[in-house]
């Protein structure tokens, strides 16, 4: 049963008090979550009392260690249903696990066709990307001279799938998308996307760092070829994030960085490398951070992701609604509760219908309310650019908040107007 | 209360009837700043004649107290010589870089200093040294 109080319980940071005796309002969880005890306390005993590193320490710690961080790549593979758990290759975050799939296209050390790229080769994106989503395929195109596209963003904010045909084409090599946006809390459409990029033979990725999270995801029913994700926004540590691949994919890429444990032999002019996942994990990984997200994972499991999808669905049906009562909020998104998360960017005018620039809301909520939201471009310039506007107000719900806090930030809201009417 | 005592009355009077606005010929340079972390920018021009600031304006898009900034730079510069108007924007640099942990000098900043409270949030201090970074650059291509 899922239990709103109970899980803040878990959650210190929530009942700390901010400097002049606010209490904290924590709306941001899609740029970071905060960490429940469960995971903090894993994290801490390990270090306490296993930590060693892991694959090289012939040790008792290093046993301990190594089975580990190995037993929460076994956690993370249930989680989102991979069916091998090589299939899951530690990153340090999302952007790395990004960068590790775009740098094994045009890399001479590919030999498969799948990874060739060249001039007139194609690769898709969208206009609603986080720019770790678009920065390293831009990288890619200026490398092999490849074009880079995208899908353009309807005003409802959604993915426009009308040029669908033309932009997905026989010389696609990749599409990769944003499961559901940072921004606008759009979840896409995985299917027409996937369907079109198999009719072509293309291979499609998505990055799934807002989805994870907040809703089941399985890859293997999803059907596409890479997924990326991170630990620090599904209340793990920061530190650690994951590419999920197929194996097949896994192997045929070259590896990414070089370096300790990733390699099968080495001679002063050559190596061979490990298999995957080790293949992709050179250095000494974060190892107390994987075995922090394997706790997130499990407390996550143990509450159920069914019950944080439709608690999310119903604050985000409530602040909605909330927001919508507001004169001069325009939610830059989905305005209907279908089909999105809950992530809710804003537009402010003051009652004169002058706007009021997200840095100002967002400081009045901070330090008069203790409303913890994000302001700026939250790392997706181009989709500012698209809806003419150089900055919103960001309010992304997570597990842990209540109707209480979003009747908070409707009120916080109204006193932004006053000061700046 | 904290962040009403960072928004004076002062900026809050100069975001809402911005001093200076618009951009004006004659100039001797213009230069456009951004702050890459916030999407705000500036378009600034300065009219230098024998060592005397004749005009600033200025065109921008921002936080209040970006824009707020701006306007009290355009009163405080205009009609003042270059190097003294060089010495106030040492004075409200060394003010915002310091931490609120800087004293402000009244008498050289003198209607900026009620940007002091900005200092203590270093997030909104590159709002606050927008537009006077921009008239510092200026003012060196206008030589």
């Amino acid at each position: 049963m899922f239990d709103v109080d109970l899980i803040r319980k878990d959650f210190p940071v929530l009942s700390r008090e901010l400097p002049g005796g606010r209490s904290l309002v924590y709306l941001d969880s899609g740029n970071s979550s905060q960490k429940p005890n469960q995971v903090i306390d894993t994290m801490r005993d390990h270090l306490a009392h296993h930590y060693s590193n892991v694959g090289r320490a012939h040790h008792t710690l290093g046993a301990e260690s190594t089975a580990a961080y190995e037993d929460a790549r076994d956690v993370i593979a249930a989680f989102v249903g991979a069916p091998s758990r090589d299939e899951i290759v530690f990153t340090k975050n999302a952007s790395e696990a990004l960068n590790l799939v775009a740098y094994a296209f045009g890399n001479p050390i590919a030999t498969d066709e799948r990874f060739r790229v060249g001039p007139g080769d194609e690769i898709v994106i969208s206009e609603m990307e986080h720019h770790s989503n678009i920065v390293p395929w831009q990288f890619l195109a200026q490398r092999t001279g490849a074009t880079l596209r995208w899908f353009k963003v309807t005003d409802e904010g959604r993915l426009d799938l009308g040029d669908l045909d033309d932009l997905v084409n026989e010389r696609t090599k990749i599409v990769s998308i944003v499961h559901q946006s940072n921004v606008l809390g759009t979840v896409n459409s995985v299917s027409p996307i996937l369907a079109r990029a198999r009719e072509v033979g293309a291979l499609m990725m998505l990055d799934a760092s807002q989805s994870v999270p907040h809703m089941p995801v399985d890859v293997t029913e999803l059907g596409v070829d890479f997924v990326a994700f991170t630990g620090h926004k599904m209340v793990g540590p920061s530190g650690i994030g994951v590419l999920w691949g197929r194996r097949e994919l896994l192997d045929a890429m070259p590896p990414f960085l070089g370096g300790g444990e990733m390699i099968e032999a080495v001679w002063m002019d050559r190596s061979t490398y490990a298999p995957v996942p080790h293949k992709f994990e050179a250095g000494t990984p974060p190892i107390v951070e994987a075995i922090g997200l394997g706790a997130a994972v499990n407390y996550l499991t143990g509450i159920g992701m069914a019950d944080v999808k439709a608690h999310e669905k119903a604050l985000t049906g409530y602040a909605l609604d909330a927001l919508g009562e507001i004169p001069g909020l325009k939610v830059i998104g989905p305005r209907t509760n279908i089909a999105r998360g809950g992530t809710i960017s804003f537009t402010l005018k003051n009652l004169s219908g002058d706007d009021i620039h997200p840095h100002d809301v967002g400081q009045i909520l901070d330090d008069a309310f203790g409303i913890a939201v994000r302001v700026g471009h939250h790392c997706a310039r181009p989709l500012h650019l698209r809806f003419g506007i150089p900055a919103t107000t960001r309010a992304s719900l997570y597990l842990y908040n209540t109707t209480d806090e979003i009747d908070a930030l409707a009120r916080g809201l109204h006193h932004v107007q006053k000061v700046f009417g | 209360m904290i962040a009403e005592s960072m928004y004076q009355e002062l900026i809050l009077e100069h975001y809402k009837h911005p001093q200076g606005r618009g951009l004006r010929d004659p100039f001797d340079a213009e230069v456009h700043h951004v702050n890459p972390t916030c999407g705000d920018e500036i378009t600034l021009r300065v009219k230098v004649d024998e060592g005397k600031v004749l005009d600033v304006s200025y065109e921008g898009q921002g936080c209040s107290i970006s824009q707020a900034a701006a306007s009290v730079l355009h009163e405080l510069a205009t009609g003042s010589t270059v190097e003294e108007s060089l010495g106030v924007v040492d004075e409200f640099t060394r003010l915002m870089q310091g931490r609120g942990q800087v004293e402000a000098d009244e008498d050289v900043l003198g209607d900026a200093v009620a940007f002091a409270g900005v200092a203590k949030y270093p997030a909104r201090v590159k709002c606050a040294l927008l537009s006077w970074m921009a008239y510092k650059d200026a003012v060196v291509r206008s030589a």
